[in-house]
């Protein structure tokens, strides 16, 4: 934690670097070579075609996926095979999930507390005090005794959101929240990522909502075949593409 | 007929109000009607079946009940009409405490009631703090059990296991069996899903060799060989022994059925835990293993009943359980004959139990459906 507080009080340092990261799956090359930093309070949109390692590029912030080359740092702790530190570095990054993945057999609000409870030992007044904060926040706070299996798709995704930003995370992954969720309840869960993003958190959206880049992301990032391809503010990454590849991909999801 | 381009392009403006369901037949002629009734077949079927069913039950009834002999010490109460239940009370008391001493038996109705109160405690709904009973049920029961059941501190005359038997053997070792598979068996199940080679391997190890052995031979082994390889001065207790075959025989079985639940839980939820900061024992704890058990209850309970049931196989080592104690009853000359009795007895408490545990899981699975 102290590490933490002491890495936010120097503002200069970035939050996430990732430097020459590779990854294989087996044989097969998922992450080449990549180099990216994200700063305080940054919202960086990542979009490509499907298999071209977005997910997985995030999931290995948060380790969920190991990588095997090249160095990650986040809030200034450098990822090793240790698991304390892999445990301190979740600890500062909240993650939302394309499946939600809510804990079914926990109401809503004990959705929210597990981790304040386990991982940061508060008494569980204090823990349900914050929850209904966020839950409020999301606007589902009449539901927190509900189980996730009654509620909507939408509204579970809420509810994520606030499990997520319960930790009180310094960065937050969002992993195509919106992909598996009805066209109905999309804006619903947008509405709240952007409303967090004009707070200031910093964000880092795996996600096709073009609209949703173009209204928060201060850069977005093109990524084919497990590269980095383009990397630009929303401005010139939409209206002026570089590469061939990024402007065939545009085409294809605002063609229509 | 008029506009058929009109409504193709029509939008319904009035909303068609709810309205109720058709009604459906109630009541009992209405139930038997839709399905005992509903065709010509149905009812031959139903007819045939209810007329087997009496034909069955009623001379079993006119023998276990109506013309039975109840009352009495010997078998000259029984006129041998119907069953003779006489043999059974005459003989409860080993039925129930085997050879243990008639002056201790009060230590044995100390541990049966405890066993009784701690259970309703846990199966009573209404009933707080089920955490620190259950926490009591499987650490401080056991202690004062074994104290009381075995002697020999406190001042409690000794009383060595060969004295025990009959239920109260059989209840030994099905709790001790269910109390100590499960918790294993969980370990077990982990460690073949663990991503450390040694801890799977000897994981994968274990389940399959006790799954691999009839536990006839695991409870020959436990008796014969191991006193073999043992010096000859460290005596194990033959129940003990027992009891520790049974136990990991089943835990092995155990480990399986809590696997298959392991594995119908989506890794989804175990990065969500991780995501969240939980360590490793902490998302099995709270989040995956809650999730699977709950899926498999009804494995578990079947192993659970499959354990109390085999637990009548001790008596191939020489363990007079129910079962045993029963059939060693059938050979004393002054009551030869009434096997039937005997093993209807053996068979309705074996019963009484199994189906207990199975109606009990099944309202913990309704109680723990959270609909999802």
């Amino acid at each position: 934690m102290s590490e933490a507080t002491a890495s936010r009080d120097n503002g200069t340092e970035p939050m996430i670097e990732m430097t020459g990261l590779n990854k294989w799956y087996g044989d097969f090359h998922v992450l080449r070579d990549i180099d990216l930093t994200v700063q305080r309070g940054e919202r960086i949109v990542i979009c490509g075609p499907s298999g071209s390692g977005k997910s997985t590029l995030i999931r290995c912030i948060n380790r969920l996926e190991a990588h095997q080359q090249g160095g990650i740092t986040v809030g200034g702790i450098t990822m090793t095979e240790d698991i304390k530190r892999i445990e301190q570095i979740r600890r500062q990054v909240g993650m939302v999930f394309q499946h939600f993945n809510l804990f079914p057999h926990l109401s809503v609000l004990e959705n929210c507390c597990l981790s304040q409870i386990w991982v940061q030992k508060k008494p569980r007044h204090e823990a349900e005090k914050l929850a209904m904060e966020y839950l409020e926040r999301v606007q589902i706070a009449e539901q927190a005794k509900k189980y996730p299996g009654q509620l909507s798709g939408g509204q579970q995704q809420r509810v994520a959101i606030a499990r997520a930003l319960c930790m009180r995370p310094e960065v937050m992954l969002f992993d195509e929240p919106t992909s598996a969720l009805d066209p109905e309840m999309i804006k619903e869960v947008l509405d709240v990522m952007v409303e967090l993003a004009r707070e200031g958190m910093t964000m880092i959206c795996v996600t096709h909502e073009m609209g949703f880049a173009k209204t928060v992301a201060d850069r977005v990032i093109f990524m084919d075949q497990g590269q980095i391809i383009e990397e630009a503010p929303p401005e010139t990454f939409f209206n002026h593409p570089r590469s061939e590849r990024t402007k065939l991909f545009l085409s294809q999801i605002l063609g229509h | 007929m008029t506009t058929s381009s009109a409504s193709s392009e029509a939008a319904q403006t009035a909303m068609i109000p709810q309205r109720e369901p058709p009604v459906r037949r109630r009541g009992v002629p209405g139930w038997l009607r839709q399905n005992l009734f509903s065709s010509p077949l149905n009812s031959l079927v139903s007819v045939v079946m209810l007329v087997v069913t009496v034909m069955v039950l009623w001379p079993l009834l006119q023998w276990a009940v109506v013309q039975a002999d109840w009352l009495g010490e010997t078998r000259q109460a029984c006129t041998g009409e119907g069953a003779c239940w006489v043999f059974i009370s005459a003989r409860l008391e080993s039925i129930v405490y085997g050879f243990y001493p008639e002056s201790e038996i009060w230590r044995v109705n100390i541990v049966f009631a405890m066993l009784a109160g701690v259970i309703a405690w846990l199966v009573l709904p209404r009933l707080p703090a089920k955490g620190w009973m259950a926490l009591f049920a499987l650490t401080g029961f056991p202690i004062i059990a074994f104290f009381l059941l075995a002697g020999g501190a406190f001042g409690l005359m000794p009383v060595p296991t060969r004295d025990w038997g009959g239920l109260m053997l059989t209840l030994t070792i099905a709790v001790v069996g269910i109390v100590g598979s499960l918790p294993i068996g969980i370990l077990l199940a982990l460690g073949r899903r663990s991503s450390m080679p040694l801890v799977r391997g000897v994981s994968v190890v274990f389940i399959e060799f006790w799954r691999g052995v009839p536990l006839i031979t695991v409870l020959f082994m436990a008796s014969v060989m191991l006193p073999l390889f043992v010096p000859s001065e460290v005596e194990f207790d033959k129940l003990l022994r027992a009891l520790v075959g049974i136990m990991l025989f089943w835990s092995a079985y155990m480990a399986e059925v809590v696997r298959g639940g392991l594995q119908a839980i989506d890794k989804g939820q175990d990065e969500a835990g991780m995501s969240l900061g939980l360590g490793y024992w902490q998302r099995m704890g709270l989040i995956v293993l809650p999730q699977a058990l709950k899926l498999v209850i009804p494995g578990i309970v079947n192993t659970f009943i499959a354990l109390f049931k085999d637990t009548s196989l001790v008596l191939i080592i020489g363990l007079l359980d129910l079962l045993s104690i029963i059939q060693a009853g059938l050979t004393d000359p002054e009551w030869l004959g009434y096997a039937m009795e005997g093993y209807v007895f053996a068979a309705l408490v074996y019963w009484v139990f199994c189906f207990s545990m199975s109606r009990y899981s099944q309202r913990i699975e309704r109680k723990l459906h959270t609909g999802h």
